[in-house]
C-alpha cells in the first residue's frame, strides 16, 4: 500500500452487504482522517441506489494481503490436486450430474 | 469450480528475470484475464493507465460544473432532484477513478494538484458553457450518451481496478443518459420557444459530443490526415495490445453517430452536420470527419471557460481545507482509533 503522509488522510477498503443472505463484499476505498469520516464517505459513494443492509471500513494498512507473486510457493498446496474436485470422478447416474437435478 | 485451469502461473521458482516477468504479464493479458495492483507490470503499462485514469477523474469532477450551474434554477423539484442525483454521481465516478489511480501508486492529492496547476488535463468538452436549461439535457444526452459508448468498453479493460470502477460508472451513466433524453423530450413537446431553446443546445453540444468525447481521429478513413492518423493509431495500437483500449476512437465515434441519428429523429431535433447520412454500403453514417487541429487550437487551454472551470475547481478545493483539517484534528483527538498513530 501507498505510505500515508503526514496529515494526509488515510486510505479505508468499503465492504458492503448489498442483501440479506449475501457475504459483505470488497466494493472500494475512499480516503477519509478516521472511522466516522471512512463510515460516511462510503455511505455517500457506495450506497446511494438501493437498501443497503450493513457496510463496514478497514484501514487500507491494516489489510495483509498475500499477491499472486507468492502463488509459488505460497498458494501450490491448491495446485496439482484435480481430485479435490467432483468432476475428477464419475458420475453417480447414466445421465450425468445434469440428469440428477432434473428428475 | 469445474474447469478453472492454474491459468499461466509459472511452476517454478518465482521469476525475476525481467523477460520473465513481462511474458508472464503478455500472457495473462492474451488470456483477456486482468492484471491487479500487485502483478508486475511494464512501466508503460502503469504510465498509461495513470495518465488515462487520472484524464478520466478530472473530467468527471470537471464535468459537474457546467450542469451544476442549474441546480438553482431547475424548472421543477423533480428535475432538480434528478439533477443533484447525476451531478452528484459525476463526483462519485471521479472518486471511483481517483481510487482505482491511487492502486498505481500514485497519490490522489499529487493528481488533484496537477489538475489545478494545468499539467495534466481534464476533456476539453466541458470547457464549453451551459447556457439554457436545455443545456443540461443536451450534455446528459449527447456527451453521456458519448461515454457510455467509449465507457462500456472499458468495463472489460486489463487493469482490474479500473475495469471494477468502470462497471459501477457505466451502470449509472444509464441513468444520466435516459433522463438527459427525458429532458430533451419535454422540451420538444413543449412550446415552439422550449423547442427552439433544445435545437439550440443540441447546436452547440454536438461537435464537443462528437469530436472530444472520442480523442482525435486514429485511422484515415476517420478524417486525420495521414500524420495525425499514423500517431494516433500508434497510441491506439499500443493500449489495445495492452488490452487498455478495445476499440479505435473513430470506432467509437461512428457507433456513437449510429446511435443518435435515431434518437434526434425521434426527438424532431436537426443534428448539427449536413452531411449526416445512411450509407447503404457501410451499413453506417456518414458524417463530416472531425478537423481535429483547428478545433483543438480553437479549445485550447487559454480559453475563457477552460480557465473558469479550473479556477472554480480550485477555489473549492481551496474553500474546503478547513473541512479536511478539522475532520484529520478530530481523528486526531479520538483515542488514536482514527488518527494517524506514531
Amino acid at each position: 500500500m501507498s505510505g500515508t503522509r503526514e496529515g494526509a488522510p488515510a486510505s479505508w477498503e468499503v465492504f458492503l452487504r448489498s442483501r440479506r443472505g449475501l457475504a459483505h463484499q470488497h466494493v472500494g476505498s475512499v480516503r477519509a482522517a478516521g472511522p466516522d469520516a471512512a463510515l460516511a464517505a462510503a455511505r455517500d459513494l457506495y450506497t446511494r441506489r438501493g437498501e443497503p443492509l450493513s457496510l463496514w471500513v478497514v484501514r487500507s494498512d491494516a489489510v495483509h494481503t498475500a499477491s499472486p507473486d507468492e502463488r509459488d510457493p505460497y498458494f501450490a498446496g491448491a495446485r496439482h490436486k484435480p481430485y479435490r474436485y467432483p468432476e475428477h470422478f464419475a458420475p453417480l447416474t447414466e445421465k450425468g450430474p445434469e440428469g440428477e437435478h432434473h428428475e | 469450480m469445474p474447469g478453472r485451469c492454474p491459468v499461466t502461473a509459472p511452476t517454478t521458482a518465482p521469476a525475476v528475470d525481467e523477460g520473465d516477468l513481462l511474458a508472464h504479464f503478455d500472457a495473462l493479458v492474451a488470456a483477456g484475464e486482468t492484471i491487479e495492483p500487485r502483478d508486475w507490470m511494464p512501466d508503460g503499462y502503469r504510465r498509461m493507465l495513470v495518465r488515462q485514469i487520472a484524464q478520466h477523474a478530472h473530467s468527471e469532477i470537471i464535468g459537474m460544473q457546467p450542469e451544476g450551474a442549474w441546480l438553482t434554477r431547475a424548472p421543477s423539484l423533480h428535475r432538480k432532484s434528478v439533477l443533484i442525483a447525476k451531478v452528484q454521481d459525476e463526483a462519485g465516478h471521479g472518486l471511483y477513478l481517483y481510487s482505482a489511480a491511487e492502486t498505481l501508486g500514485v497519490d490522489r492529492a499529487a493528481l488533484l494538484d496537477a489538475l489545478h496547476r494545468g499539467q495534466q488535463r481534464a476533456s476539453a468538452t466541458f470547457n464549453h458553457p451551459a447556457l439554457t436549461w436545455a443545456d443540461t439535457g443536451a450534455i446528459a444526452w449527447l456527451t453521456d450518451g458519448a461515454a457510455v459508448i467509449n465507457q462500456a468498453p472499458l468495463c472489460r479493460t486489463s487493469y482490474g481496478p479500473y475495469a471494477r470502477a468502470m462497471r459501477r460508472v457505466c451502470q449509472e451513466e444509464a441513468f444520466h443518459v435516459r433522463q438527459g433524453y427525458d429532458l430533451m423530450r419535454a422540451l420538444c413537446e413543449g412550446t415552439p420557444e422550449q423547442k427552439a431553446m433544445a435545437q439550440d443546445a443540441v447546436n452547440r453540444w454536438w461537435l464537443p459530443a462528437v469530436a472530444l468525447m472520442f480523442g482525435p481521429p486514429d485511422t484515415e478513413a476517420g478524417g486525420a490526415d495521414a500524420r495525425t492518423a499514423a500517431l494516433g493509431a500508434a497510441v491506439s495500437r499500443r493500449a489495445m495490445a495492452w488490452g487498455i483500449k478495445r476499440h479505435t476512437n473513430d470506432e467509437l465515434r461512428q457507433r456513437f453517430v449510429d446511435s443518435c441519428v435515431p434518437q434526434a429523429e425521434r426527438l424532431g431535433l436537426t443534428l448539427p452536420d449536413p452531411a449526416i447520412r445512411w450509407n447503404e454500403e457501410r451499413g453506417h453514417y456518414d458524417f463530416t470527419p472531425i478537423d481535429w487541429d483547428t478545433y483543438r487550437e480553437a479549445l485550447g487551454d487559454d480559453t475563457h471557460w477552460a480557465r473558469q472551470r479550473i479556477a472554480h475547481r480550485r477555489a473549492a478545493h481551496e474553500d474546503g481545507a478547513w473541512v479536511r483539517e478539522a475532520a484529520a484534528a478530530y481523528a486526531a483527538r479520538t483515542d488514536g482509533t482514527g488518527g494517524e498513530d506514531e
